[in-house]
This record gives C-alpha cells, sequence and structure tokens, in this order.
C-alpha cells in the first residue's frame, strides 16, 4: 500500500491537483493531509472540497495553524500577508467549509505513524521544526516510528542516530529512502501550495508501507496560473511572486 | 518469554533454506541458501546481535542493506531479499563462486614459482578489471570506501564484483556511517588522505585505495604500512611511500607513474576517475611518464615537513555527488578519418573539441582512427609497410591536435584495425568508458551513398553521447 503524505496546501488548487495526480499515477492509494489546507492561496473552497472528499473516503487530515487562523482568532502572530490573507478566507468560508476545519484533529496516530502539522510535542503551539534539536523534542513526544509533519516549507528528514540528536538529511526528489525500522523518523515533506526552497514545484512525499521507503516528489505545476488567481481576487501581490519564485 | 531460535544450518528464514555455514566472523555470519522459485547461487549474511555487542557493529549491515538494494551491474553481487530489522534481520545476495583479489595477492607473493614480467601482465589484468568496476560504482552515485582485495572477488569470465558495503556512501541516502563514528573508518593499509579528514563522498577515495592495492600487487609490501594509530593514519597526509621501483627494480617506469598518480595526497592531483586507471592499465604505451615515473626516492624532509604544516591549515571542502564528480571527467572521443576530412570539418572538429575541454576540467580526449587491418603482417616486407601506415596515421592525428596544444597528460592517440569503422569505435568506446564521442560527419554525398554513414550506424548504436559534427553548407543561391 502507498500513502501519499501532502502538507501546506494553501488553498492552490492547481498544485494540489498536480500532486494528487502525479500520487495516483505513481499508485498511492491513501492520502494523508498534514496540515495548512488554506490560508495565502486563492481557492480554499475548490481545496477543501477536495480533501474533505477524500477525507470521507477514509483519508487522514489533521489541522494546521492557518486552519485555526480561519476559523476564528486575532491571528496577532502572523505576519501581515498571512494575516491578510486569512481574513479574505475566512470571508470565503462557507458553514460546510468551517464545519470540516473545525472537525480536524491536531494529530492523528495509525499503527506506527503519526501524523501531526507543527511538531508531536504540545501541537497547538505550532512549533516549527528548524533543526534537530526541535526534532529531537518532537521524536521524545511519540512513540511512534514514523512521523510526518510540515508546517516548515522545506522537505527534511530527521533520523535518530547513535548517540543524542537527531540527524538531519535533505532527501533527493525521486528517490526512495529505505526507512529502517530500528530507528525513528520524521519526515517533513515541504509543501504543496507554497515551496520556499527556491523550487516553485510542490512538494510531497509517498510511503511504501510494506517496504518501508519513503521517497519525495517534486511536482512541476501552473504556478503562473495560481499565481494570477491570487492577484485576481486582490490578495497581496507578494504572495504571488512567491509562487512564481518558490522562496 | 519466548527465545528467538539463532539461524543454523538446516533452518529456514522466509522460504530461504540455510544450506551451509561459509564464514563466521565477529560482525556477521554468512550461509549458502537457497529458495523455491530463485534460480540463482546465493548467500545470505545474518549480523550479529548478541548481548554486548556495540550497536555501531550493526549500522555497517543496515548501511549495506540500504546501498546494495540500490546497486545493479555485474560489478556488485545482485541483491535478492532482505530480512525485517524487527524480526530476523538478514541481507540475501547472489554468492560469487570466484576467487578474491587476496587470494591473488597470496599467489603472487607466497608462493616460490618466480612469476617474472608475467607478474606485471597479470596484475595488471586484475586491477583493470577492478578499475571498471569501481567506474560502474561511481556512475552509480557511490563511493565504497573500504576498497581492499578481500574485498574484489572475480567472476570466471574475469569481471571483478565489489562486495560488502558496510562503510559505503550513497549520494542520495542518509550517512549512518558519518553520524556514528567520530574516528575515521576504513581499513588502515588502504584509507585515503581525505577519509582520514572526514570526507566521505569522493570517488578518487577510492582510486586511492586502488592504488594502494597496485603497490601492494607489485612490491609485495604495503605503500604506507599497515598503522594502528591516529598519528599512523595521517603520515600519508605528507609523506610520500618509497617509489615502487626503489623496491623491486623490475617494475616499470609507466607502472610506477600509474601507481604513485593513484597515490598522491590530494584529491586534485590523483586521476580524475577509475575509468582513466583502466584506460592506462590496458594501454601502457600510451601512459604519460612524468617526474614520478622516474622517481627513486621519497621527497626530502623539507617538503615534507612543508606538507605536515599544510595539512595542519587544510580546511575540508564540502563535497559534491560522485556524479557530479564524474561529469566533470568525461572521456571523450575524437573519430578522425583524416585522409577523408577536409580542412574545414577538421577545423570544426577542433572548435568543439575546443569546447569540450572548457566546459570540462577533468576530461580526457582520445583521438581514434580505424584502419584496415594489414594482411600478413608478419613478413618482413608488409610489416614494414603496415607499421608507417601506422605511423602515417599517428603521425596526422597528432598533428590534427597540435593547434589544441594540450599537455599530453590529457589526450591520447590509438589506431585501430577493423575493416568496419563503426563497429571498431564502437567496441572502443564500450570497453574504455567513452563518456561522448565526437565524430565528423562525411562530406561527400556520393561517398556517404557508396559506403553508408559512419557517423549514423555510430549515433545509433552507441552506448554514450554522439556528436556528429558538419561544417555548415554554403547557403545555394
Amino acid at each position: 500500500m502507498k500513502l501519499a503524505i501532502l502538507s501546506d496546501i494553501h488553498s492552490n488548487l492547481e498544485a494540489l491537483q498536480a500532486c494528487l495526480t502525479h500520487a495516483k499515477a505513481h499508485g498511492a492509494e491513501q492520502f494523508a493531509f498534514v496540515g495548512d489546507l488554506v490560508g495565502y492561496g486563492a481557492d480554499p473552497l475548490a481545496c477543501i472540497d477536495i480533501i474533505a472528499g477524500l477525507a470521507a473516503q477514509g483519508a487522514i487530515a489533521v489541522q494546521g495553524n492557518h486552519d485555526a487562523a480561519a476559523l476564528s482568532g486575532l491571528c496577532e502572530t502572523m505576519e501581515f500577508t498571512a494575516r491578510e490573507a486569512i481574513y479574505w478566507t475566512r470571508k470565503q468560508l462557507g458553514a460546510a467549509e468551517q464545519e470540516f476545519l473545525k472537525s480536524l484533529p491536531l494529530k492523528v496516530q495509525l499503527d506506527d505513524m503519526l501524523f501531526v502539522h507543527a511538531c508531536a510535542e504540545d501541537p497547538e503551539k505550532w512549533v516549527y521544526i528548524t533543526g534537530p534539536k526541535q526534532a529531537g523534542r518532537c521524536m521524545r513526544a511519540t512513540k511512534a516510528k514514523f512521523t510526518f509533519a510540515g508546517h516548515v516549507h522545506h522537505p527534511t528528514l530527521y533520523y535518530q542516530s547513535q548517540h543524542g540528536l537527531p540527524q538531519i538529511f535533505y532527501p533527493a526528489p525521486g528517490v526512495s529512502i529505505p526507512m529502517l525500522f530500528n530507528r525513528q523518523w520524521l519526515a517533513i515533506v515541504g509543501s504543496v501550495g507554497q515551496p520556499r526552497d527556491s523550487n516553485p514545484a510542490a512538494s510531497y512525499a509517498l510511503f511504501h508501507r510494506e517496504q518501508n521507503t519513503l521517497t519525495y516528489f517534486r511536482v512541476p505545476y501552473d504556478y503562473m496560473k495560481a499565481a494570477q488567481k491570487v492577484l485576481a481576487v486582490g490578495l497581496p501581490a507578494s504572495l504571488a511572486r512567491r509562487l512564481e519564485k518558490g522562496h | 518469554m519466548e527465545t528467538k531460535q539463532f539461524p543454523q544450518v538446516g533452518s529456514e528464514i522466509d522460504g530461504f533454506s540455510l544450506l551451509e555455514k561459509i564464514y563466521e566472523g565477529g560482525m556477521a555470519s554468512i550461509y549458502r541458501v537457497s529458495k523455491v522459485g530463485i534460480d540463482l547461487p546465493m548467500i545470505m549474511k545474518i549480523p550479529k546481535l548478541e548481548f554486548g555487542s556495540h550497536p555501531a557493529c550493526f549500522v555497517g549491515f543496515e548501511v549495506e542493506q540500504m546501498i546494495l538494494e540500490k546497486l545493479s551491474g555485474p560489478h556488485v553481487p545482485t541483491f535478492v531479499a532482505k530480512g525485517d530489522m524487527a524480526v530476523q534481520p538478514y541481507l540475501v545476495m547472489e554468492y560469487i563462486d570466484g576467487a578474491s583479489l587476496h587470494d591473488y595477492l597470496d599467489q603472487i607473493w607466497n608462493r616460490t614459482e618466480a612469476w617474472g614480467t608475467s607478474r606485471i601482465e597479470a596484475v595488471c589484468r586484475w586491477i583493470a578489471a577492478l578499475a571498471d568496476a569501481l567506474h560502474d560504482l561511481h556512475r552509480q552515485n557511490v563511493v565504497h570506501l573500504d576498497i581492499k582485495p578481500a574485498n574484489i572477488l572475480f567472476r570466471p569470465d574475469g569481471t571483478a564484483v565489489i562486495i560488502d558495503f558496510g562503510l559505503a556512501h550513497h549520494a542520495h541516502l542518509p550517512d549512518l556511517i558519518e553520524e556514528t563514528f567520530h574516528q575515521p573508518v576504513g581499513t588502515a593499509a588502504y584509507i585515503s588522505p581525505e577519509q582520514i579528514l572526514h570526507n566521505r563522498c569522493d570517488p578518487r577515495s577510492d582510486i586511492f585505495a586502488l592504488g594502494v592495492i597496485l603497490y601492494q600487487f607489485a612490491t609485495g609490501r604495503l605503500p604506507f604500512g599497515n598503522p594502528t594509530t591516529m598519528g599512523g593514519f595521517r603520515r600519508r597526509l605528507f609523506l610520500d611511500p618509497s617509489p615502487p621501483r626503489k623496491v623491486q627494480p623490475d617494475i616499470p617506469p609507466w607502472l610506477q607513474e600509474i601507481i604513485l598518480h593513484c597515490l598522491e595526497a590530494h584529491v586534485e592531483d590523483r586521476y580524475a576517475s577509475a575509468a582513466q586507471v583502466a584506460f592506462d592499465l590496458t594501454h601502457r604505451d600510451q601512459v604519460t611518464l612524468t617526474e614520478r615515473a622516474q622517481r627513486l626516492k621519497s621527497a626530502s624532509l623539507l617538503t615534507a615537513l612543508r606538507r605536515w604544516y599544510s595539512v595542519l591549515t587544510i580546511s575540508v571542502k564540502p563535497c559534491h555527488d560522485p556524479l557530479f564528480h564524474l561529469s566533470s571527467a568525461p572521456h571523450i572521443l575524437v573519430a578522425l578519418d583524416i585522409p577523408h576530412a577536409d580542412e574545414k570539418l577538421q577545423q570544426a572538429l577542433r572548435d568543439f573539441v575546443r569546447r569540450a575541454l572548457a566546459a570540462d576540467a577533468h576530461c580526457r580526449i582520445t583521438c581514434v582512427t580505424v584502419q584496415a587491418p594489414s594482411i600478413l603482417a608478419e613478413e618482413d616486407e608488409n610489416h614494414a609497410l603496415a607499421h608507417s601506415l601506422f605511423t602515417q596515421r599517428l603521425v596526422e592525428m597528432r598533428h590534427w591536435a597540435q593547434p589544441l596544444a594540450l599537455s599530453a597528460e590529457k589526450i591520447r592517440f590509438q589506431v585501430l584495425e577493423s575493416n568496419d569503422i563503426a563497429d571498431a569505435v564502437l567496441a572502443f568506446a564500450k570497453t574504455n568508458h567513452v563518456d561522448q564521442i565526437i565524430i565528423g560527419a562525411r562530406g561527400s554525398s556520393a561517398l556517404r551513398r557508396l559506403l553508408g554513414s559512419v557517423s549514423s550506424k555510430v549515433a545509433a548504436a552507441a552506448p554514450c553521447n554522439v556528436t556528429v559534427v558538419r561544417v555548415p553548407r554554403a547557403q545555394e543561391i
């Protein structure tokens, strides 16, 4: 069974569709959305529609900080453009979409896998895993062998080492990595809808359950179209530029 | 509590029957195994995970499990299966039924019979096969980092097979060795200077180890001994080995040149690829002899001191993929047919080669021309004629290359004998790891119609890139 893990979709319909098509073509039968379905992009309704549809068929979905912000709160910790996008998103969401976002848990554990948006330790604090130190705290907070997360928009893989802090590894797209069973792993799958590592292609990962291998992919999509939509609905222009440059 | 059954001869693991134990070591046991439906001689490697064994011992096994599965081709044992780490870790791979380089070492130096010059012949054949295998491994983005005679086996047809990937580095997989061991890891006698400085991703580290093996086979001694201390390891960073010809006077200069070129302390001074080593070992008349070939004593104390000081201040450069390095060291074959190429085409070919030289710093050029085999070459008169033709071809090629002003080290010339030009070029490209063929299009269409196009045949069947160079035709009015 192959499980596709997608994170930080951020209302980017073109990127979401491209990743789902790519994943299905590579044999994905199950899907997990690890948070931040909305925010930043111009298509919150269409994205939620697709994800809620898959969730109804058994896909895993957890809540991200942008999803929580789109429901309520002052968003004072968010930067200006993010806040603008959240206020705009709130106006778009209908009762059904709000209900769906509200229903999402902060983390889901399935067998030996944990799905969480930011960090397994106090997920509601939305801690960014930017290095081995934070990764170590996240991994200590769970007994799951495999933790899948997003939040940080850089595809990264951490694994338990023989001593102290976890090791960081930067995966090459398309190369399957054996997730050795006697170690604990934390996979940050990158962002579908707003990559920030100077590569505008959408990022997601495919987990092969039987072989215990994880493959990161970069999927090119029509980011010009997504960026035009951002401008057309009146969201900050920097959010459109970001999609074109991938940072 | 249920006690786990310890694997033994006669037991079965995931359908594999354990037939015979062929090795028992500190880290692992190896069994011959068979399984219904798999028609391949196989072995199973089972790591030792006993109470008290150091967790680090296990890392090598994990690394080999990860990397072997990614490798393919005749120069590695075929991966068959791996066991679940949590239940019974094991690794099943093809059984290579052949002698190891270690056995050959024994044959050469511990037997009384005199090998004479045939010793050099045999050694070059084995080590060239090893260089071929290494090049194939490096092309798969892997550096072995523990190349030593015991890890090289030979198939019955003479193909070298590299085994034991427990210390290897794969550019796109987590490097478990790097994070586990804070000391440099490798085998003391063969470890390269940059490995000692914690650089684990340069394919030229394996070329250094190959140089140590070649030295050992040629002289019967290890160039840097078998040190056991860190200080002993580091000595190879600044001290030269004794020149092989000083140890064994019968070693020809070209062989010493190859050995010392592999053993250069700085990676940049070493051969850029294992393919280049293989080429030199199989084309010894083409080896460019430098000061290395003539050297009969090690560098002076002052030089050693200077190097020792520079090592203190050395900083290890972050390295690229093995493949990234290899792509800067292509072997470029220029197929020349000078009697049929006018000056314009020759110039166009030169221009193209000049651009290739500018693009890839470590590239090597081989100019090849093909002539019909000389019949009755043994007869005096014909032999002289054939020889003069042969020389004529070489002279023409050198003349062609002269405006490029290349150092002898960068360019080689080869006259091949065959009735089929394309076949000869293709066969040469295949055996010599050629990465790009540059060939001129035959100018005259009448000739092309008569003989068929060599370039199109080469382009269709080549194992690598082919560039057909054509002189732009003047616009017809």
